[in-house]
This record gives C-alpha cells, sequence and structure tokens, in this order.
C-alpha cells in the first residue's frame, strides 16, 4: 500500500512537470498552427542557464534568469522563423522548429559535455517521510510549484484580455483580426510563455531523485508530446489532463517494472505512447480536442 | 473632407501575384447614413471590404493601386487592428462568432481592439443589449449554440462592442430566414439612426436598396453603376439583375454610369 501511494505521488509530480511542458506545446499550437519541436531544447537552455548562474547569483535568481533567458529565446525564435515566414505553410515552419532544435541542443550539448549539473535547488536530497510513505521534497515543490503556474496561466488564459485574444484567434484568426487583436503579438507572447514555463520545468527535471542537469534531459521534454496529444493538441485543460495520465503511467510501470519484466526493460519510457496510441484510437482528436481539426 | 468619411479611390486589388480582384474603384461613404454595394458573387464586394479593414494579406492579397482615406487619414496598408481603433469595423461574411466562447465572452472579444477601459465599454454593453435583448438572456451559452439569426445579431453586436464610426457589413442577410432578415434591416436602420455610418455590402438588392441612400454596383470587379439608391431602383440593369423583376419600359432615367464596362478582363500576369 505504501509502496503504491509513493509511487501514485510521484506520478501526479511527474505528471505536474510535463503538464508544465505541455501547456507550452498547446500555447504555441494554439497561437501560430506549429507544433514547437524545439521545445526540448528551449527546455535544456532554461536548465542550462540555471545551472551556470545559481552559483553566482543564488537558486531564485538564477531560476528568475533562466525564466526571462528561455522566454526571450522562445520569442526570438517566433519573431525570425515563425513570424518572419508568416506566409509558408504551417507544416513547414513545424520541420523548421527541428531545425532550431538541432541547432540549439547541439550548442548546449557542446558546452555540457558529459557532465552532470547540479542546478543548486534548495530541496537538495530532503525526503520526507509520512507514515512510512517516503516522497523527495523536489517532488512536494514540484507539484506545489505546478499547481500555482498552472492555475494562473489558466486564470489567464480564462480572464485577460490576452487570453481571450489567444482563444479567439485560435477559433478565426481572420475574425479575431477584425476585432482589433494584434496577431503577431499575441502570437510572440505565446511564445514566451511557453519558453518561461519550460525553464520552470527543466530545473524539477534535473531535481532530486535525478542527478542533475545532463544534456538529455531536453529528451525527457518528448514525454510530455504525447501527453499533450492525448490531451488533445489544443486544448489546454486536455494538456493537463493528458500529462497526470502520461506520469502516472510511467511511475506506476516503472514502479512495478519487477512484475511486468515479461514487458522487457524500460517499459516506463515507452508506456507513456502505447497509452497515447490507444487514448487515439479511442478518440482520434484526444481527450478534449477539437472535433473538427482540419477544415478542408 | 468631410468628418468621418471613408473615401475610396481608384482601388487595384491583386491576389496572389496575378489575379485583379478590384479595376479602380472609386467610392465614398458620408460620415452618416447607409451606403450599399450590390453586386453578384465574385464581383469583389468582400474584397472591397477585405482592403478597408486590412485583412486582405490573411488572404494573400495586396492592395496594387490607388488610396483608401478614412477621416482624413490613410487606411491602405495599416493593419486590422491599427483600423479598428480609427474607428472602421467589420462584421465578416458568414458571421464568422467564435463558437466555442460564450455569448458573453464574444462581445466582450469585441472590446480588444479598443483603447478606452471600462466606463465607455460599460455603455456600450448596455447599448448592445438594449438592441438585442436576446443576447442578454443568452449570455452564458456558447455562440455556436445560438440560431443563424441570433449568431448575425451577436456577430454585429460584437462590433458594435468595438465603437465603430463607420461599420462594415458583409451580406448581413445572407442565409437567413426572411423574418430575420426583416430584423437584421431594422437593426441596422437603428444603428445608422444612433449615428453610426454603415457601408452594407449585400446581394439582396431590395433590402440594401430600401436602407441606403446611396449605392454602388460592383460587376467583375469594377464600378457600374452608382447614384441614389431610388434611382438605382428604377433602372432597368438593377430591376433585372439584382431585382428580379422583368423590365418592360424603356427610357427609365440613367444614373451616372461611371466606367465603360469592358467585354473581357484583362488578364494581367
Amino acid at each position: 500500500m505504501t509502496k503504491l501511494a509513493e509511487i501514485v505521488l510521484n506520478g501526479l509530480a511527474l505528471g505536474s512537470v510535463y503538464a508544465l511542458i505541455a501547456l507550452g506545446f498547446v500555447v504555441i499550437f494554439k497561437a501560430s498552427g506549429v507544433i514547437n519541436f524545439a521545445h526540448a531544447s528551449l527546455l535544456l537552455l532554461g536548465g542550462f542557464t540555471v545551472a551556470k548562474l545559481h552559483d553566482d547569483l543564488g537558486f531564485t535568481l538564477a531560476l528568475l534568469v533562466a525564466v526571462v533567458v528561455t522566454a526571450a529565446v522562445a520569442g526570438l525564435v517566433e519573431m525570425v522563423f515563425i513570424r518572419g515566414l508568416g506566409r509558408t505553410e504551417v507544416h513547414t515552419l513545424t520541420i523548421l522548429t527541428i531545425g532550431v532544435d538541432i541547432l540549439l541542443t547541439t550548442e548546449l550539448t557542446r558546452r555540457i559535455g558529459s557532465d552532470v549539473l547540479s542546478l543548486g535547488d534548495p530541496w537538495r536530497a530532503g525526503v520526507r517521510d509520512w507514515n512510512g510513505v517516503h516522497i523527495a521534497d523536489a517532488r512536494i515543490a514540484c507539484v506545489v510549484v505546478a499547481v500555482v503556474l498552472i492555475g494562473t496561466f489558466f486564470a489567464a488564459f480564462r480572464f485577460t484580455a490576452w487570453g481571450l485574444s489567444m482563444r479567439a484567434a485560435a477559433e478565426d484568426r481572420e475574425a479575431a483580426a477584425l476585432m482589433g487583436v494584434r496577431l503577431g503579438r499575441v502570437q510572440l507572447i505565446a511564445w514566451c510563455v511557453a519558453g518561461a514555463l519550460a525553464a520552470v520545468a527543466a530545473v524539477f527535471l534535473a531535481a532530486f531523485p535525478s542527478a542533475g542537469l545532463d544534456r538529455s534531459t531536453g529528451q525527457i521534454a518528448l514525454a510530455a508530446f504525447p501527453a499533450a496529444i492525448l490531451g488533445g493538441m489544443d486544448s489546454a485543460a486536455g494538456a493537463l489532463l493528458g500529462s497526470l495520465l502520461v506520469g502516472l503511467t510511467s511511475a506506476l510501470t516503472a514502479g512495478y517494472q519487477s512484475d511486468l519484466s515479461w514487458l522487457g526493460a524500460n517499459l516506463g519510457d515507452v508506456a507513456p505512447y502505447v497509452v497515447m496510441l490507444l487514448v487515439l484510437i479511442w478518440r482520434p482528436t484526444g481527450l478534449l480536442g477539437s472535433r473538427e481539426r482540419a477544415r478542408v | 473632407m468631410e468628418p468621418g468619411a471613408l473615401l475610396v479611390e481608384g482601388l487595384e486589388v491583386v491576389y496572389g501575384r496575378s489575379v485583379r480582384a478590384l479595376r479602380g474603384v472609386s467610392l465614398d461613404v458620408p460620415g452618416n447614413g447607409v451606403v450599399a454595394v450590390l453586386g453578384a458573387n465574385g464581383a469583389g464586394k468582400s474584397t472591397l471590404l477585405r482592403a478597408v479593414s486590412g485583412t486582405l494579406s490573411l488572404h494573400r492579397g495586396t492592395i496594387a493601386g490607388g488610396s483608401i482615406r478614412y477621416d482624413g487619414a490613410r487606411l491602405g496598408g495599416r493593419d486590422p487592428a491599427a483600423i479598428v481603433r480609427a474607428g472602421v469595423v467589420q462584421v465578416p461574411e458568414g458571421r464568422r462568432v467564435f463558437a466555442h466562447l460564450t455569448v458573453a465572452e464574444n462581445l466582450r472579444a469585441g472590446t480588444l481592439g479598443r483603447r478606452g477601459r471600462a466606463a465607455g465599454i460599460r455603455a456600450e454593453h448596455d447599448r448592445v443589449l438594449d438592441l438585442f435583448p436576446v443576447l442578454a438572456e443568452r449570455r452564458e451559452q456558447r455562440a455556436g449554440l445560438l440560431s443563424g439569426g441570433e449568431q448575425q445579431m451577436l456577430a454585429i453586436g460584437r462590433a458594435l462592442m468595438a465603437a465603430p464610426r463607420l461599420l462594415l457589413l458583409d451580406e448581413p442577410s445572407l442565409g437567413l430566414a426572411p423574418r430575420m432578415v426583416g430584423r437584421i434591416a431594422g437593426v441596422i436602420r437603428e444603428i445608422a439612426a444612433r449615428g453610426t455610418a454603415v457601408l452594407l455590402v449585400e446581394q439582396n438588392a431590395t433590402i440594401a436598396l430600401d436602407l441606403a441612400e446611396k449605392a454602388y454596383v460592383l460587376d467583375v470587379g469594377e464600378v457600374r453603376l452608382a447614384g441614389a439608391s431610388a434611382d438605382l431602383a428604377r433602372t432597368d440593369e438593377v430591376r433585372r439583375l439584382y431585382l428580379g423583376e422583368p423590365v418592360e419600359s424603356e427610357g427609365t432615367p440613367a444614373p451616372v454610369r461611371t466606367a465603360p464596362r469592358r467585354a473581357l478582363g484583362r488578364w494581367t500576369g
């Protein structure tokens, strides 16, 4: 029972990190119609910035700088590639983000090398014990921060002028433009928000029980990809739901690995994709995605 | 130039590299009242409105010549948000309400292009609900669940929330039941009476000529006829082509013929 409780709590923590990443995918997709494959490298950039700066600035300030830097780079990608080539097909732009990802990841990998970088987070390796249920401090912090950020995000999405502009533009760009919505600015903010969330996610991906940030940390962001897809790609609530589902699935399959050994090792890595496929067979537009994905 | 007037001169619009949708279109809309633009499908009516509202680029169109001036300032080449702030707001063809947003959110979306804050917006909100009481009843419903007529009201109400001085209406009667068409016509008259100028683009010439003081007939991208609505309604061409009446007599007074019609448009490639 304690094992199950631990696994579920870990799954929720993992799910909330994925949610930070998946929301980034969704918000960019809604604003630009582009699936941002450069998200993994942006996340790595955020983590790398914290790793480099925390000795001099302290963790909090380093994280703040990392959030700003990552948001700015994401905004730059939008301004240079996405808006600059605005007349191009979104498919082309999506492929372009793969190119951006490769460039940015290569440069960061060169700098990181084979090191495992500490981010200097205040939770270190602390573990809490509740009646025999052990959970890392970092994971608790992760859930708390994610809930606050995601709550803020949803409130902004629902109540602010930007959120309304975003939802209106996602539904009908031309009608939104006719209402005086500045599509370029809405899109730029969306990319910056996604970048900022990715930087925060990087911290928790590298925190205990992970050893730290290494060059492959960005790839973990890819696990948030099935989360966004099975949630419906254009639904923020769907991304949240999908992330929790993926987090729990990963944690459960990894936790009961020994009982599932007949399925082979590393099942935890594969499980999110299996869940994604099963959900998509059941609901082709994802759990909460719009029914009408492409109009002909 | 009269304050709040829209002046279009020699407007040329091209889609892509070669499709010329408007050739030398000139028209003017005074600062109040209703002006109608008639024309069949493909005559260039929507293109004209897109050029004025700055949304041509979303359709790969560009202004290749001529000018659009509103209230003395150039509109051509400015982005849609700037044009909305200048006071020119368009209700798109086919209503295009935000189907997944509630009625209240749709109305709020109409204020996104405004600079002015709370007080002005609340006054506008009251005016819109006064004009369309049904929208108040459906506040929390998703716009996609409204009937066609209600959606048209919402689309007009949403545009009014931007406090336009000139309202551009693209085929507001399209696809509506006859009774609803009558109601929308009443609403347009009411909007004009409250001091907002209206540029009405319509295929339904009966309604358009009834509402407008002045009308233009577009055909294959050119202004073919222009004049007072009453005069236009008497011409053979309009009666035959747009009002569906048989023409028995000749010699009705011809209104101003602004441009001789070429038999075949030149394809500029």
